[in-house]
């Protein structure tokens, strides 16, 4: 049977082969072993040597001709046989012609070499770091702002060319530092400013104003042993890739406890109120032109750390700005916590047409009575801000008391 | 506890394996009549006859070639160099042979051998004398490179690694040889690629090994934990590779800032490699730029101003320190 | 000892005891292990070729006489060899499955050494081979180790270890030798002078031509051999065997031989270092022919047989390939099988 003599590998980093020299001519007799042909590598000239006896049937690549690697460049066969057959296949397999595309690009790539820079790159490389607007962080510090939910930008930096580290982050929470205040702007002092309201600031405005002229507010407060949630927290972020902060432990508290009492889950729409039966609650988030309230939907049916990845999600869009409508309007009831500020009490207003809203104090560390005896403890306390229109008192209570034995035996928020 | 030197320590962890195992054997140059250069191997030949304990031609690569194919037909030599800047001509036999056998050979054979003698640098030997080179040993794969920095662990280290299946690189320390230290009372060991945290503290974590921990370290934790009124944690990591890179990522997630203090040169030290790692893998949880302190990028010179300045000493330790606890 | 320095010239011998009292069986045997050795490495090449075996490959083709003679021959199977990286052939002769190897080469999780090695890197603890080693003169203290732990525990075992001419003259060499000649040990050196480290001639790298008198400067117990007659490699290598056994002393032993193809599969078979004349020149004592001669004059094997036999290893080398071919690459989970 012939067989096809191939351009042979001759080196590990050889492509092709020039043929230098047949030794046999069409039609002569070869055997195994003996040299056939003399071929030019990239390294040296080599010798091919027949694996098969039999007769050079054809030279496919004449002397001074070039190969690439696997291409047909003779045929040795019995000297009647027909050999027209290998001889219309085609020379070189498919992958060398790729490989060889391949190599012609590579030099456009890697002949450029990286051009050193220029004297005026490397002198800014050694003046101060520039103010190109970020805001510079340790990275614990970038974490822990957004645990809670703090604005970075805000928070000035005590660590070397202002970098906002732990210490900072911590005096933010404590509320010695004003993590909220707006960047800084150059000003003449003794004189005034008249600054106009951005839009969002307008709607902020007009709403308040109906809401407090229109909603008459009652609130009622209530302390909450937070022991059993930090604990519970602390489980979460144990199995949790991403931190569940007290915020998202609260939503899920708060969409367990309207479930039940769906009187306070409820808006007002002049001669009839709705009731849901379903939570789509609205958190405050504080931006520096103003508040927005992102919407966690659903949250009765969703877990902490469902809740936890949208609600991150949806602060991350509201800073950029990319919240859609629907992302901030329809809530059933709002939270507005400012506990990160070391805000121990407040009361809210209500967000129109909304029945409630509640507002979350710090977790502060104090001396309670448990058992009899004055421990140290860690207590939360909660005001609901209520449209007495539509939710009485004793409801208002019955809610709060129910959010806080949640809250206090949390196992049940994990079913 | 029984107090006892360095020395003593290390010569005991071989003698009591030499009597648990009679494949193990002692090679090196002057270590049987002459009962080693640093005396470590003092007794061994009276006890062990000249079998087991036998002086090597000044050959490094020889001999180091020669205890890898008796590890592979079956024995358990340790081969002790002079000091480990000699091991420099014996390079060959530790990266190509040693390490690679066990791989390269699909799990045929493998290399259980202890290479130890001391590293870094003394006083006044100069720059071929006086190299910390753990760096390079530790970045070969299927090497290990273990450096005590007391007695109890260096018994308990280099028991271990003599009943180990790898080429051990063992890294003790000239000017500790007289150090004392309690041990423990009879049969113990210490694994491998375990770190200890030598003292608990809440600012910083100092991460550093060998003579540079015992000489150098504790004097100055002492006296920087006073003069700026903080707290440091020291981890000794006793290997260096496999390193306990999991202690260390606790611990900075308790201090939020890293200081390594090595004798080695910067470059692709193996702070950096530590550095790279807890960057990696408690990113979330720095609070400023992992530092080092490690010696001047250069040969190490002979006069005793340049020697004292180029290696890490108290004074380098604080302004790590200070950098990295951002105190002006 | 032989300290007289004789050049090796290729001779035909005549006389009826030269076949050393050897049956015919083990003569047969021997010739079964050259050939498969030749059309093994011709296999090989035309791999190599078609791009299935990578990297370095360093054959053997010429040079057979020497790994038969040495390790078929004056050897037990539970003595140790070890070598550098024209390997395959005394592999074979050491017994190492002929199919293992092939995978190797072709990077085959039943290769060898599941594929970690490669050509220049066979290693086979069945049999107490200790590698394919690929920097040169690196294995040659090993040896005098293997050699001190066969001592150790009073085993009357030795040690082969060979090297090309080229690793005369690195340290290593010189640190080993002297050490097994120091303290006694078990470890027949054999230097496989093929006269050429890659393109460097002997007198060109070597102050010294009759690389067995390097042993001299060891007291070492030294001998040279023709390499091209299977029967004078066993006759001396035996007696260096049965003299370490004895005495646990070493010897180095030169044993003169030639390579057919270039130094690797990479490099040309002659150009400047070498002429085409001079190569064919030594074909002509190639050692399978001149063992072939020798069987069919002392009527051991016929024509016949050796056409058989010719058939009967182009099946193994075919099933070694067609193994090779067919055998899994290995699994990437293994890459990280670095300490045991």
């Amino acid at each position: 049977m012939a067989t096809k003599i191939m351009m042979p590998k001759l080196s590990d980093t050889m492509e092709e082969g020039v043929i230098l020299k047949w030794l046999r001519k069409e039609g002569e007799k070869v055997k195994q072993g003996e040299t056939l042909v003399e071929i030019e590598s990239d390294k040296a000239d080599m010798e091919l040597e027949a694996y098969d006896t039999g007769v050079l049937r054809k030279i496919v690549v004449p002397e001074g001709g070039k190969a690439p690697i696997g291409a047909l460049i003779a045929i040795i066969g019995e000297p009647d046989e027909d050999i027209s057959a290998l001889l219309s296949e085609t020379s070189a397999p498919p992958k060398q012609e790729s490989k060889k595309e391949e190599k012609a690009v590579a030099p456009s790539t890697t002949a450029a070499p990286t051009p050193t820079p220029p004297p005026q790159q490397a002198q800014a490389a050694t003046t101060p770091a520039p103010t190109d607007g970020k805001t510079k962080a340790s990275p614990l510090a970038k974490r822990l702002a957004q645990e809670h939910n703090l604005n970075l930008a805000a928070i000035p930096g005590s660590g070397p060319q202002g970098r906002v580290i732990k210490r900072d982050i911590e005096g933010a929470l404590s509320g010695k530092i004003p993590a909220l205040a707006l960047p800084q702007r150059a000003y003449v002092p003794g004189t005034a400013e008249e600054v106009p309201l951005s839009s969002i600031r307008k709607t902020i405005a007009k709403r308040m104003w109906e809401s407090k002229n229109a909603a008459p507010h009652f609130y009622v407060t209530v302390e909450i042993d937070m022991e059993p949630a930090m604990a519970f927290r602390e489980q979460l972020n144990a199995a949790s890739e991403t931190k569940i902060s007290f915020t998202d432990i609260i939503i899920k508290a708060a969409a367990s406890a309207l479930m039940k009492h769906p009187q306070v889950n409820t808006t007002y729409l002049g001669d009839k109120m709705r009731q849901y039966h379903y939570a789509h609650i609205g958190v405050a988030v504080a931006l520096d032109e103003g508040l927005v309230t992102p919407i966690v939907k659903n949250c009765e049916q969703k877990g902490i750390g469902t809740i936890n990845a949208e609600f991150r999600d949806l602060v991350e869009r509201a800073r950029n700005r990319k919240l859609k409508p629907e992302e901030y309007t329809g809530a059933t009831f709002t939270i507005s916590n400012l506990g990160m500020f070391g805000v121990e009490n407040f009361v809210a207003i209500i967000n129109p047409p909304e029945g409630a809203i509640l507002a979350i104090g710090a977790i502060v560390e104090k001396p309670v009575v448990k058992k009899g005896a004055i421990v140290i403890g860690h207590t939360m306390n909660v005001t609901l801000s209520s449209d007495h229109r539509i939710i009485d008192g004793a409801v208002a209570a019955r809610f709060l008391q129910d959010f806080k034995k949640i809250l206090e035996n949390p196992a049940s928020l994990a079913l | 506890m029984p107090i006892v030197s360095l020395r003593e320590a290390l010569n005991q962890a071989m003698d009591e394996e030499m009597a648990r195992d009679e494949r193990v054997f002692l090679m090196g140059e002057e270590v049987a009549e002459y009962n080693g250069a640093y005396k470590v191997s003092q007794g061994l030949l009276a006890k062990w006859g000249p079998k087991r304990v036998l002086d090597t031609p000044i050959a490094e690569a020889g001999f180091a070639g020669l205890g890898i194919g008796a590890a592979m037909a079956g024995l358990r030599p340790i081969v002790e160099f002079m000091t480990w800047n000699f091991s420099l001509v014996a390079y060959d036999q530790l990266v190509n042979n040693a390490a690679k056998m066990y791989s390269m050979s699909g799990g045929h054979f493998h290399v259980p051998i202890v290479f130890r003698g001391p590293g870094g640098a003394a006083h006044g030997l100069a720059a071929t004398h006086s190299q910390a080179l753990e760096a390079i040993y530790a970045h070969i794969p299927g090497l290990k490179v273990v450096m005590p920095s007391t007695c109890q662990d260096a018994k308990g280290l280099l028991k271990t690694a003599i009943r180990d299946e790898n080429p051990i690189i063992f890294i003790e320390s000239e000017v500790m040889y007289g150090d004392k230290g309690e041990i423990p009372e009879g049969e113990y060991t210490i694994p491998l690629g375990v770190g200890e945290i030598k003292k608990e503290g809440k600012d910083v974590t100092l991460v550093s090994w060998s003579k540079i921990l015992a000489h150098v370290v504790w004097k100055a934790v002492e006296t920087l934990e006073a003069e700026l009124g903080i707290s440091i944690e020291v981890i000794d990591p006793r290997t260096i590779r496999p390193m306990d890179y999991d202690l260390i990522v606790e611990s900075v997630k308790k201090t939020n800032r890293l200081l390594i203090v090595e004798e080695g040169w910067p470059f692709a030290g193996v702070g950096a490699q530590i550095s790279y790692e807890i960057t990696s893998r408690a990113f979330d949880y720095l609070d400023a730029p992992v530092e080092r302190v490690t010696q001047e990028d250069v040969p190490l010179p002979y006069a005793r101003n340049l020697e004292k300045y180029s290696l890490p000493n108290i004074d380098k330790i604080r302004q790590g320190v200070k950098k990295v606890l951002y105190i002006d | 000892m032989n300290n007289g320095a004789t050049a090796v010239a290729p001779k035909k011998t005549g006389q009826g005891s030269r076949l050393l009292g050897l049956s015919k069986e083990t003569l047969l045997d021997w010739f079964h292990d050259m050939l498969l050795v030749r059309r093994f490495e011709e296999k090989c090449a035309q791999l190599y070729g078609m791009g299935k075996i990578m990297g370095f490959c360093h054959l053997y083709n010429g040079q057979e006489a020497v790994s038969t003679g040495s390790i078929k021959g004056a050897i037990n199977p539970d003595d140790y060899v070890i070598t550098a990286y024209r390997d395959h052939g005394q592999a074979i002769s050491k017994g190492v499955d002929p199919k293992a190897i092939m995978a190797e080469l072709l990077g085959k999780h039943t290769g060898t050494t599941k594929g970690r090695g490669g050509s220049m890197h066979i290693f086979d603890a069945p049999t107490n081979f200790l590698g394919g080693h690929a920097i040169v003169g690196g294995h040659i203290p090993l040896a005098a180790g293997v050699a001190f732990a066969i001592k150790y525990r009073g085993e009357k075992k030795v040690c082969l270890c060979f090297m090309g001419d080229g690793a005369t003259n690195i340290g290593e060499f010189h640190e080993a030798l002297n050490l097994a000649a120091l303290w006694k040990l078990p470890v027949i050196y054999i230097i496989e002078n093929n006269r050429y480290g890659m393109g460097t001639a002997v007198q060109r790298a070597s102050a010294i031509e009759d690389l067995y008198k390097k042993a001299l400067a060891y007291d070492m117990r030294h001998d040279v051999v023709d390499g091209f007659n299977v029967l004078e490699v066993y006759k001396k290598v035996k007696a260096a065997v049965d003299h370490a056994r004895a005495t646990y002393e070493p010897s180095l032993l030169e044993i003169r031989t030639y390579r057919y193809r270039g130094h690797s599969m990479s490099d040309p078979i002659h150009g400047h270092y070498r002429t085409k004349e001079e190569v064919e020149e030594h074909k002509k004592y190639d050692p399978i022919s001149v063992f072939a001669d020798i069987l069919r004059a002392e009527g051991i094997a016929d024509d016949e047989w050796f056409d058989e036999e010719e058939k009967r290893v182009k099946k193994i080398v075919d099933e070694c390939v067609e193994f090779a071919e067919s055998s899994p690459e290995p699994p990437l989970d293994e890459l990280y099988e670095v300490y045991k």
